[in-house]
């Protein structure tokens, strides 16, 4: 019993202490990437001891900064919803993780234990769910603050999210058509297998449309450049304008932590999740006959390191289209949601099921 | 606009190959730099209290009083450079000079830095050659108004930039500021 309840503890902090470190660390990794995109050098004065390691003490110094900041409230704004919005926002972002699965089962003496937070069958439906709950933050946030600019980036931020949702939803249903389940565990288990003997069958091998569908509507849901018209920093400030110190950080924080689930969810669907090509319970068998037996826990070490590996080469392509593309106005991101991701997700819907009605084993 | 235009993806993955290769390029070097293999930096950034641009000599830098060899200023009080300022910004007080060669000398030579426009007229001016603007000296600022104006004593302390236009003499700093 109570080594059930460490294991179930166990698993969720490894969740959230692979997530908070991600997050907090990516506010180093915006900055650097975009320096070094840019020609730039980025961050790099904060020291401790006159010791720099490449401007990573900053993402310390501004916590440091955020939380001795001064707290403001504006006199008009909704006392509850003011302080509870930041809160739901980050709550809702940091939930939407515990599905996703990090690696196979890891046995222990006679235990298995499946290595995700929360074992769900409706892995998939859970972790939208809890994205599409985050905007109630955000709405709350902009409501709450008694200012025009932050109610119109809220608004702007529903109806981007609603835009988003729908499209993220029609894209994954190729998905779940093609390995016919909703847990995300046996989605990435399933991503193992073949095709024609030699092409793992990962996500973005069969399903290429709804892969770079669900990433445009994906980015829209996490309302980060291209689609960060909520925020809009030369035109509205957005919903947190009215923030400051730590609530602003925890705001930040969102954005980080989303683009977090957004990588560890295409990682899941498309990528593969947890896969190492060839590589199965056994150890590694290659098309060409060659085997190579590992010990169980190698095994599970590398499915683990294939998964944080993944997750960190989707980091760097969202923070990739981030720094290149300009802001898409309001108009043309409700356009790109209504008229360009949702029928075509409707299109692969429909092309999955012929697809897999011609190639069905009869 | 034409159709592959307009479905946006082939811009956008124009647009990602670009910053991309800069960003491969820039890591690229940064490493080989950091492993000793190559000395140019990767990034054009000047890290800027340590390293600087080199000026150009023609720079208008903060103002300097050219000394005699005996250490008295070379400025004859003619008021010229105080009559062609735009800004006003220069007070002078003439006094008697000990040698009967010499018609004057400043007892007061002020410069309100505050005001100054950085014209260089008062140089091309004067007919001694005796203010110049080459110390190099561009970091000169303080809290107060009053910690903008220099004296006679502060102008005359300041030597002419080195080579690269790099300052040889440090900050002057008024008397009484406090910051």
């Amino acid at each position: 019993m109570i080594a059930d309840l460490g294991i179930a503890f166990g698993r969720v902090a490894v969740m959230m202490f692979f997530v908070l470190n991600t997050a907090a660390i990516l506010g180093w990794v915006e900055r650097k990437q975009s320096a070094i995109m840019q020609d730039r050098i980025g961050a790099n004065r904060a020291s401790i001891f006159g010791l720099r390691v490449m401007g990573l003490f900053h993402p310390l110094a501004d916590t440091l900064k955020m939380l001795t900041k001064e707290d403001f409230r504006p006199a008009r704004a909704d006392r509850l919803l003011f302080d509870l919005a930041p809160f739901v926002s980050v709550l809702f972002a940091l939930m939407a993780f515990a599905s996703i699965p990090f690696g196979d089962t890891l046995r222990i003496g006679d235990r298995v234990i499946p290595l995700q937070a929360v074992t769900l069958n409706v892995g998939i439906l859970y972790a939208f769910a809890m994205l599409s709950l985050g905007v109630y933050g955000v709405m709350m946030a902009g409501w709450s603050s008694a200012n025009n600019y932050a109610l119109l980036g809220g608004q702007r931020a529903a109806a981007l999210m609603i835009s988003a949702e729908i499209a993220i939803g029609a894209s994954i249903i190729g998905v779940v058509m093609v390995y016919g389940s909703l847990n995300l565990m046996e989605i990435a288990r399933a991503q193992g297998a073949l095709l024609w003997g030699w092409l793992p069958k990962w996500g973005i091998v069969t399903q290429p449309l709804a892969f770079i569908l669900f990433l445009t509507a994906g980015i829209a849901a996490t309302k980060r450049v291209p689609f960060d018209t909520p925020e809009g920093e030369s035109e509205i400030i957005g919903y947190f304008v009215e923030y400051s110190g730590m609530k602003f950080g925890m705001f930040l924080m969102t954005d980080m932590v989303e683009t977090t689930v957004l990588a560890g969810l295409s990682t899941s669907l498309f990528l593969g999740g947890w896969q190492v090509p060839y590589l199965g319970a056994a150890g590694f068998a290659f098309p060409w006959g060659a085997t190579l037996a590992l010990p169980p826990l190698a095994v599970t070490l590398l499915q683990v390191g294939a998964f944080v590996t993944k997750v960190a080469g989707m980091i760097f392509f969202l923070m990739l289209i981030r720094w290149t593309l300009p802001r898409f106005r309001y108009d043309q991101a409700m356009k790109l949601g209504w008229l360009g991701l949702f029928p075509l997700s409707i299109l692969n819907i429909v092309l999955t099921g012929l697809v897999l009605l011609v190639a069905r084993p009869s | 606009m034409r159709l592959g235009q307009r479905f946006y993806l082939r811009e956008v993955l124009a647009g990602l190959r670009l910053t991309a290769g800069h960003f491969f390029r820039n890591l690229g070097r940064h490493v080989a730099r950091s492993l000793g293999r190559r000395t140019t930096p990767g990034a054009v950034t000047i890290q800027y209290p340590e390293e600087r641009r080199p000026y150009s000599p023609r720079l208008r830098s903060l103002h300097r009083l050219v000394r005699r060899e005996d250490g008295s200023p070379r400025c004859v009080a003619c008021m010229m450079c105080e009559t062609v300022c735009p800004a006003h910004c220069i007070y002078i007080v003439a006094d008697e000079h000990p040698n009967p060669e010499i018609e004057k000398v400043p007892a007061r030579f002020d410069i309100d830095l505050g005001k100054c426009v950085f014209c260089g007229y008062c140089v091309e001016a004067c007919p001694e050659d005796a203010i110049r603007m080459d110390t190099g000296i561009l970091e000169f600022s303080s809290y107060s108004r009053g910690g903008m104006i220099y004296t006679k004593e502060m102008l005359l302390s300041l030597e002419p930039a080195g080579p690269n236009g790099v300052p040889r003499s440090p900050v002057p700093i008024p008397a009484g500021r406090t910051v």
